[in-house]
């Protein structure tokens, strides 16, 4: 089924102000240099992808799912980006049927100081982890979700790594969180163990190295 | 990560698994509750092989951030190569030869042979059974040795470049890649006799950690978890990519699909006899592959891009040896991405395993993670 008619059948079942701003496989800029580059070029299409009302995301990932006509059995992928410019969080829902083989982009955006949206794990159970993961990383607050806990940053850790706008702290639990460069730590030891006895010596003469004469190819 | 959790009920008993546990497949804890030897639920704790692949693809360009890929699935590396390459390619609409598309199959296929070695041998061990294990590694050795030469790398290939690969392939090896897919085909049937077909093997899996159709998509489960429950899905058929389209026709593909030949369809034998009927199948992608690549011109394996500044987002899909791999990918006109998502079919598996544990042995717990293929980088990226 086309975007086009997944969209209208979703706003017939879910409410005509539930989802807008449809985008249908937007095409690509040409990035290729010749006629036929651009021409193959043309042909990838972006995914096709339409954006849902917080209030009503159950609705229409419910109509989405049940729909006998869309049928989205799979949750593919759940994400979330952080707009800091525009101040929001977007979730965005990949969705595929493997009954009728059509896929489709649901977007959600929700205010960056109070990311909450309804959690969608009571219509596909896969979306538990990558709910978790997002409150993890992006601190979007999945409202329902059984077991909204921390999955892969440790429990006590302060603030979402994912956010732009997040500063790394100099260390955790009396573990520092950077290392200094072995770079740095090669001149540490060149002053310590390598400069000394040429010290000793005699200063370098500060002249240039001889040019290498060209080689006859 | 959460912190271990010593408060239970009178008749449980708490059992830590992991993190540092031979049969986790890397780093991964469970905390196992049991009541004598049945579980009553295995949790799962993951983030111990976190290192924020996401993170680092906003930091660096999209070209530099193809070594990174590898890192997301160590033990099949070159399909994660693969979907950052062409997640990259759709978002930019950049052209790519098609020898690098042969090249791209030809190198998936040969890492999913390996991949696959990993899983069944490790699988046969974790039960308790040494010998299929080196037995599967041998064979591993012998794809190494051949990607090795394809591009220098035994592990972490950095081999698919955006809008190609890295090197072309020469006529040594090409011979090279066919004479280990005759020596392979008659080990595959070796290894059917010696484990698959194996009376107290398929005793041990059979009518095992069974999961259906619907449960299995409710769920997420991919790649060859997905078409042992029954369910006839595969991205290389239905969706086609790279020179699928063209090479799959040819050879009469039909998706391997579990049927419960020793006990229920989705059960953990089935799940294991997959992988050795997608070891048959990707002989005959590569076979195929390797004849089709004569046809297309020599040396033109790489279109690089110029100026890399895309605008959008785009989401690509590739089946890796663990199923579905997807890269969503926005930019914004920057040279870095401005976020990029991997999800992977481990990471998928691992929500159903708390499901599944209940009533489980504990011996179980083991065979149930090693047949779903679970790979502890791809959990935690």
């Amino acid at each position: 089924m086309k975007a086009k008619e997944i969209f209208e059948r979703v706003a017939a079942r879910a409410g005509h102000e539930a989802v807008f701003a449809l985008d249908e496989a937007a095409q690509a800029e040409p990035g290729g240099q010749t006629a036929p580059e651009k021409a193959k070029a043309a042909e990838a299409a972006r995914d096709a992808s339409f954006h849902a009302r917080p209030a009503d995301l159950m609705a229409v990932m419910g109509a989405l799912r049940d729909d006998p006509e869309l049928r989205f059995d799979f949750l593919q992928n759940l994400t979330a980006v952080d707009w800091i410019k525009r101040d929001a969080i977007q979730v965005v829902y990949h969705l595929f049927s493997y009954v009728y083989r059509h896929e489709i982009c649901v977007r959600v955006d929700l205010p960056r100081a109070t990311p909450h949206v309804a959690s969608v794990v009571s219509l596909w159970p896969t979306a538990n982890w990558h709910e978790r993961e997002q409150f993890d990383l992006l601190g979007v607050v999945f409202e329902g979700h059984p077991d909204l806990r921390r999955l892969l940053m440790p429990d006590d850790w302060v603030g979402h790594p994912m956010r732009k706008d997040f500063h790394e702290p100099k260390s955790y639990r009396g573990m520092p969180t950077s290392r200094p460069s072995p770079l740095d730590l090669l001149v540490t030891y060149d002053r310590a163990h390598v400069a000394k006895p040429t010290q000793a010596a005699s200063p370098a003469p500060a002249t240039p190295p001889p040019s290498t004469p060209e080689t006859p190819s | 990560m959460s912190e271990l959790v010593l408060v239970s009920g009178e008749d449980e008993m708490i059992l830590n698994m992991g993190p540092q546990h031979p049969s986790t497949h890397g780093v991964i804890r469970f905390i196992v509750h049991t009541d004598g030897e049945i579980i009553s639920r295995a949790e799962p704790d993951v983030g111990y092989l976190h290192r924020a692949i996401e993170h680092i693809a906003e930091k660096c360009t999209y070209e530099g951030f193809m070594p990174y890929t590898d890192r997301v699935d160590y033990v099949c590396a070159m399909t994660a190569n693969h979907v950052w390459a062409s997640a990259v390619e759709k978002l930019a609409a950049l052209p790519v030869p098609p020898r690098a598309h042969h090249l791209r199959v030809i190198s998936d296929e040969l890492n999913r042979i390996s991949s696959h070695c990993i899983a069944l041998g490790a699988m046969a061990m974790d039960l308790g059974a040494i010998t299929p294990f080196p037995y599967a590694l041998r064979e591993r050795e012998y794809v190494n040795d051949l990607l090795e030469e394809l591009c220098g790398a035994r592990l972490t290939y950095n081999y698919h470049r955006i809008g190609g690969v890295g090197w072309d392939m020469t006529d040594a090896w090409r011979d090279k890649a066919l004479r280990f897919l005759d020596h392979f085909v008659p080990v595959i049937d070796e290894f059917d006799r010696l484990i698959t077909m194996n009376e107290i093997f398929v005793k041990r899996l059979a009518n095992l950690a069974v999961i259906g159709g619907e449960e299995a998509i409710a769920y997420g489960l991919v790649g060859p978890n997905l078409r042992a429950a029954g369910v006839a899905f595969d991205l290389r058929a239905d969706m086609p990519y790279a020179t699928y389209g063209d090479i799959l026709p040819k050879i009469g593909w039909q998706t391997p699909v579990g049927s419960g030949r020793m006990g229920q369809t989705g059960d953990a034998w089935d799940r294991f006899w997959l992988r050795v009927e997608e070891w048959r199948w990707s002989v005959k992608i590569l076979r195929e592959a390797l004849d089709q690549i004569q046809a297309t011109p020599r040396g033109e394996f790489l279109i690089a891009p110029k100026r890399l500044r895309p605008k959008g987002d785009a989401m690509a899909r590739v089946e890796a040896a663990r199923g579905d791999m997807s890269c969503y990918v926005i930019g914004d006109g920057a040279p870095n991405a401005y976020r990029a998502r991997f999800r992977t079919g481990s990471f998928n598996a691992m929500g159903l395993v708390r499901e599944k544990s209940r009533g489980l042995m504990v011996a179980d717990l083991v065979a149930l993670i090693a047949s779903l293929d679970i790979v502890a980088p791809e959990i935690d990226r």
